[in-house]
């Protein structure tokens, strides 16, 4: 018998994952969400580095019309946008912006 | 909570079409249609339909979630990982329903009548409804959710048809702009939303390691970057609190 | 149901524990299960399992109906189809723990102390804890509903090595024999929790088209037979109420 996974792995993210999900719902469930809680707390950890992540994705291996663009200036442009938001009152509106308009001009210098 | 006098008295239409009313004059909705143009023009350059990228956005109704379905659905991709990641990515919608639903529901609201309002929890509607919420007599309550979030994702939905048949049809550059909107926005909005140690260290850990795992080609290189970054944090965090337990 | 006065020493946590073990080891329940688990031990066997893998698939899923699931279709079916049905045969799980929670905690129980309990619950340690707990006194019965807990356990986990070997070293005829367990077991329990019309009607269609779509050779045919049969027995549900409820 051949498997698509290798079995342990699969047991893990196949058998018990899917499975264990609904015992910890039922904890919430029984007994509130403890949001300071130990595990929710790590959860939120990895959420966010997951997000992270996928920024990190869409920048440095980027498809289409984005991967036209040369890979210092993509990364220097969420640089700047995110110094944007650091240094103007942490304002998202402020980063996109400037990163956007470091991307644009970065394009138009370095050529697209 | 006691019944406050009706901010706007009157039946449950007029109650959802005051939610519509704050939706459109909210700071979301600009936010949205922004975000979301991008979320099209991403969802055309990775090759899906814009029927699809449509129904993803009514149906997920989360960003990052939908960003990780699209990039994560193309050859060479594990489906279970993208399930995995998708669900962990929306797991922070977990406490805002449940900090949401008590403010909305009442005694008698069975679940059914909740799940719609459940479904367009995010944020945005999240923040709106509850600054204006407690104001309203508890049965317009979810009358009131529904026109605000309904009207944002109606939003959404027309912003991401809007990107999409842009990204086909502008120059390049254009498309590169609308495309980097996300992950600017994202980095951003991540960071603004990252009060505590935890989510700054798992912030900047996701953005050093994904890269690294990406191209040594290991299987689950999301899921990996997420478990070793998020740990990481969670004990960076763990750490800090001992060390200064104000923190 | 109110907390029965003991009239005896407290006991600790170790021999409540105990209590609970002696409770698990009388209880017809042990013998179901080891029954029970041998038919999945040998199913492990058939389908190309790892002895390890059998014991610890016991031990972490401890579900018997996702483990069947995930025995028998791993193999053949996608992983997401795989993953899916395994969660939905869970679903059960959750009420389970939320009813047990109110029994075992009292203010100054801490979450993790609820972790080993709510992994050990599964159908037959729930019944047997919801029948037992209330003879015991609420300190105690964390520790209790521990050792009920693993007692059982021990003896699927025994079970499920037993039946791989069994399964190993048995003529054909014998091994077929207990893989046949499985099967027949799950039936009868479902057939003995038929109460109404609608359970009775989903699981003859589910028994008469599972076989049908599965010829089909289509993906998720596992799914699709439980989304056919299930909506028809509802369907039919839905309209008896609406006729019964009719002038």
């Amino acid at each position: 018998m051949s498997f698509a996974m290798e079995p342990f792995l699969a047991l893990i993210l196949i058998g018990f994952l899917p499975s264990e999900v609904w015992r910890w719902l039922g904890i919430v469930v029984g007994r509130g969400l403890d949001e300071e809680s130990e595990i929710i707390l790590w959860v939120r950890g990895v959420a966010t580095a997951l997000i992270a992540a996928v920024v990190a994705r869409i920048v440095v291996l980027p498809p289409g019309a984005l991967a036209s663009i040369p890979l210092e200036v993509r990364i220097g442009a969420l640089g700047i946008g995110f110094l944007a938001f650091l240094l103007i009152r942490r304002s998202a509106f402020a980063g996109v912006l400037a990163g956007e308009a470091a991307l644009v001009l970065g394009a138009l210098a370095f050529g697209v | 909570m006691s019944e406050p006098p009706a901010a706007d008295a009157g039946t449950s239409t007029s109650a959802f079409a005051y939610g519509v009313r704050i939706a459109l004059t909210s700071v979301f909705a600009f936010v949205i249609v922004f975000t979301y143009i991008g979320f099209g023009a991403m969802a055309h350059d990775y090759g899906f339909s814009v029927g699809w990228a449509m129904l993803s956005t009514a149906l997920q109704w989360a960003g990052p979630a939908q960003v990780i379905l699209v990039t994560g659905l193309g050859p060479g991709t594990v489906l279970i990982e993208t399930a995995v990641a998708v669900a962990l990515s929306s797991v922070r919608l977990l406490p805002i329903v449940v900090a949401l639903l008590p403010v909305v529901k009442r005694e008698d609201s069975r679940p059914w009548q909740l799940v719609v309002p459940a479904h367009f929890m995010a944020v945005s509607v999240w923040v709106e409804a509850m600054r204006h919420a407690p104001a309203l007599p508890r049965a317009h309550r979810i009358p009131f959710c529904n026109g605000v979030g309904l009207t944002l994702v109606g939003l959404g939905v027309a912003a991401t048809a809007a990107g999409y048949y842009m990204q086909a049809v502008l120059p390049a550059l254009f498309g590169a702009a609308a495309m980097f909107i996300t992950p600017i926005s994202f980095l951003c909005s991540t960071a603004r939303n990252a009060r505590q140690i935890l989510e700054k260290a798992a912030l900047a850990l996701g953005l050093v390691i994904g890269p690294l795992l990406a191209f040594t080609q290991v299987a689950f290189d999301l899921l990996w970057t997420g478990i070793i970054g998020g740990t990481i944090a969670y004990l960076v965090h763990r750490y800090a609190r001992k060390r200064s337990p104000a923190a | 149901m109110t907390d029965t006065a003991i009239a005896r020493p407290p006991r600790s946590s170790a021999q409540a524990f105990r209590d609970g073990l002696r409770a698990a080891l009388t209880s017809i329940l042990f013998y179901v299960l080891l029954g029970n688990y041998s038919g999945i031990g040998a199913l492990c066997y058939e389908f190309g399992f790892s002895p390890i893998w059998a014991v610890l698939c016991t031990l972490l899923i401890w579900a018997a109906p996702a483990q069947v699931i995930l025995i028998s279709t791993l193999g053949t079916a996608t992983l997401l189809e795989v993953a899916i049905a395994v969660s939905l045969s869970s679903v059960r799980l959750l009420p389970m723990v939320a009813a047990l929670l109110p029994m075992l905690q009292r203010e100054d129980t801490r979450q993790r102390d609820l972790v080993l309990p709510m992994h050990l619950t599964a159908i037959s340690v729930w019944v047997e804890g919801m029948r037992l707990l209330p003879g015991v006194p609420k300190e105690e019965r964390a520790a209790y509903y521990n050792g009920l807990g693993c007692g059982l356990l021990f003896a699927a986990t025994f079970a499920s090595a037993a039946g791989f070997y069994l399964a190993a070293s048995l003529p054909p005829l014998l091994a077929a024999a207990l893989l046949f367990l499985t099967p027949m077991s799950f039936l009868m329990t479902v057939c003995r929790n038929t109460r109404t019309l609608m359970d009775g009607l989903a699981l003859g269609l589910g028994l008469v088209l599972g076989p049908l779509i599965a010829a089909q050779k289509i993906g998720l045919d596992l799914l699709w037979t439980g989304l056919i049969a299930g909506s028809a027995a509802y369907a039919v549900h839905r309209l008896r109420q609406a006729k019964a409820s009719a002038p």
